[in-house]
């Protein structure tokens, strides 16, 4: 447990000044933008100069970009993202509200990616050059290609338009009430497409995986000497094999959530889900820098945290990790 | 036998040669046998596919050949993919191999910065970019590689690792060679072939972001892809689907052609190695 910790701490420490790097990256590249809060503002409302001159100065936009940067950082450290200009709202306020649905995206996706993909990973490796391993291995490869906002379209033709059996978009049925279950039951039904559409592309991923990793475990002494001891073959595939074949997949969990972040924008606006990601197309199209800025540092802590989710996990699993690692 | 022999010898490696030459030859062909602009009007608007045999696959929402729109885009896609994935390769190579000969404060800052670039989902960075700087080809290409070149730093930075050590770098340093030319004339060369062999990965990788930025109206608007035709077709989903399914078909069978010959050509290079 001390392990753990000890490694925890070292990981946070790095992680802090990790974030620290894509405030001040992200910050700088924003920067160049043309036009500011106050241009977007004026757009949708009008206004003279001298109102334009009066805003800049209220959001301390006539200050120099290093006075700026520091005062980003500085309301940073109070957790304040500043104020959205589309949305006349606190940012964090924004970001909170949209966040539960692309974790709710993301976590299910996840799930199904991972549990399906090892699952047809172990059933295929545990015959390699089998027809069945063949044909999982070449079928995922097809899989791998496939974009995931087109395979949303293809989901949406056949079972939202043909056989409408599933919503076509949103998180859940607007203006019913429905409460606790049946509300549940609602979103997850609405869930289903986006979720598979993200899931299936990243399920190719770990089933390739797993099976890479079984036909290297296979050539082990371990399972010579699991065999030589008399154990069935399902045994020998499931503790033996496919347990040391999982450790990597482990870590390939962390290093996918950012890409499935960034695949759940897409996703998003295929499906009109109102998440973070289509938040950020939002933003990019009412020019909302700031709102931006906060949404890109929310999925970099959301990266940071899912890593030391699994580095953690991984230490409980592999026990060799934390005495390497806190001994050095 | 040849490396080229043991290549046309895997059906999956000839199979991704096949789509890749089409793919090249449909990018080539497109301005001989579509000359003029494919974004002009053809004929009737949401014309089915094989109904006129002028306009084999039919026409979309404002009337334009769709065949004429797909040989353009498959122009776009392999242009923004291959020119992206060079991008990601060089910039990878050159900080995995400054980070990995240099050591200390140098490399540490440039693997913090690598993290940094890893923490943020490429895609949204690819978003902000192309938002920021404004879309056209050369911009997205760019923002494509920004969220890409992590990988082959890092892959790079490893190789250093272990070649800086080898009796030929130490040979070089006694003869008094710039360490910036002993890095980049006697290590970086040696450090290529991992980094090389990520390149199928990284090329599918821009092609499937290209398409994805160009979806949601991030593309070049001057240039007919692929993503944008998807887009457009998104529109008159219910009445024309065929219009966003024709163009995706084209990019899971081009991505598919990128994996397979990439893994063909890892395949027969490792065994080649293996052997000697």
């Amino acid at each position: 447990m001390t392990r753990a910790l000890i490694l925890l701490r070292r990981r946070l420490v790095g992680s802090v000044f990790v974030l620290l790097i894509v405030v001040i990256g992200t910050f700088l590249l924003l920067e160049a933008a043309p036009g500011d809060a106050v241009d977007a503002y004026i757009v949708s409302t009008g206004g003279d100069a001298g109102m334009i001159e009066l805003l800049r100065h209220r959001w301390g936009l006539d200050q120099s970009e290093l006075t700026r940067l520091a005062n980003y950082l500085w309301a940073l450290l109070h957790l304040d993202l500043g104020q959205s200009v589309t949305f006349s709202k606190p940012i964090r306020d924004v970001i909170l509200e949209r966040l539960p649905n692309t974790l709710l995206l993301m976590v299910s996706a996840t799930a199904l990616s991972f549990g399906l993909g090892s699952a047809l990973g172990i059933y295929a490796g545990a015959r390699p050059g089998s027809f069945r391993d063949r044909f999982l291995s070449i079928s995922s490869l097809a899989l791998y290609a496939v974009p995931g906002f087109w395979l949303g379209l293809v989901l949406i033709v056949i079972f939202a338009v043909d056989l409408r059996w599933l919503p076509i978009g949103g998180i859940e049925t607007l203006a019913s009430d429905r409460t606790g279950l049946d509300r549940a039951a609602d979103i997850a039904i609405h869930l289903v497409l986006p979720v598979s559409a993200l899931g299936f592309i990243y399920l190719a991923l770990y089933l390739r995986m797993m099976r890479a990793g079984m036909a290297e475990a296979w050539r082990q002494d371990f399972v010579l000497a699991a065999r030589a001891r008399g154990l069935s073959r399902r045994r020998i595939v499931l503790a033996h094999v496919a347990r040391n074949a999982l450790l990597p997949l482990v870590t390939m969990l962390g290093l996918q959530s950012a890409q499935m972040l960034g695949g759940s924008v897409v996703i998003e606006s295929v499906f009109s889900v109102p998440g973070l990601g289509r938040l950020a197309q939002e933003a990019v199209a009412a020019r909302d820098t700031p709102l931006l800025l906060g949404i890109i540092l929310t999925s970099a802590v959301l990266v940071v945290v899912i890593n030391l989710l699994v580095d953690i996990a991984y230490a409980f699993l592999d026990p060799r990790v934390g005495a390497g690692q806190a001994g050095a | 036998m040849s490396p080229l022999r043991r290549f046309l010898r895997t059906p999956e490696a000839v199979a991704g040669a096949i789509l890749l030459g089409a793919l090249a030859a449909m990018a080539l062909s497109a301005s001989l046998l579509f000359p003029g602009d494919p974004q002009a009007i053809a004929g009737p608007a949401l014309l089915p596919p094989f109904q006129d045999w002028s306009l084999p696959l039919g026409t979309d929402r404002l009337g334009r050949d769709v065949l004429a729109e797909l040989f353009h885009g498959a122009r776009t896609s392999l242009a923004v993919g291959l020119a992206a994935a060079a991008a990601a390769l060089a910039i990878g190579a050159v900080v995995g191999t400054l980070a990995g000969f240099a050591d200390g404060l140098v490399d540490e800052v440039l693997m913090r910065v690598t993290d940094a670039f890893q923490t943020v989902p490429s895609f949204l960075l690819a978003l902000a970019f192309v938002s920021v700087v404004g879309p056209s080809l050369g911009i997205v290409v760019i923002a494509i590689a920004l969220g890409t070149w992590t990988g082959p730093a890092r892959v790079a930075r490893a190789e250093v690792l272990s070649i800086r050590e080898r009796d030929y770098v130490a040979n070089a340093r006694a003869i008094g060679m710039h360490p910036l030319e002993i890095a980049f004339r006697e290590v970086l060369p040696n450090a290529l072939p991992p980094v090389l062999a990520m390149s199928s990965v990284i090329v599918a990788a821009a092609i499937l972001t290209e398409a994805a930025l160009s979806f949601l109206g991030l593309g070049d608007p001057n240039r007919v892809t692929w993503g944008g035709m998807i887009a457009e077709g998104r529109t008159v989903l219910r009445t024309a689907p065929f219009l966003s399914i024709v163009p995706g078909i084209a990019l899971v069978l081009t991505v598919l052609g990128v994996y397979l010959a990439g893994e063909g050509i890892v395949e027969t290079t490792a065994v080649k190695r293996g052997l000697s």
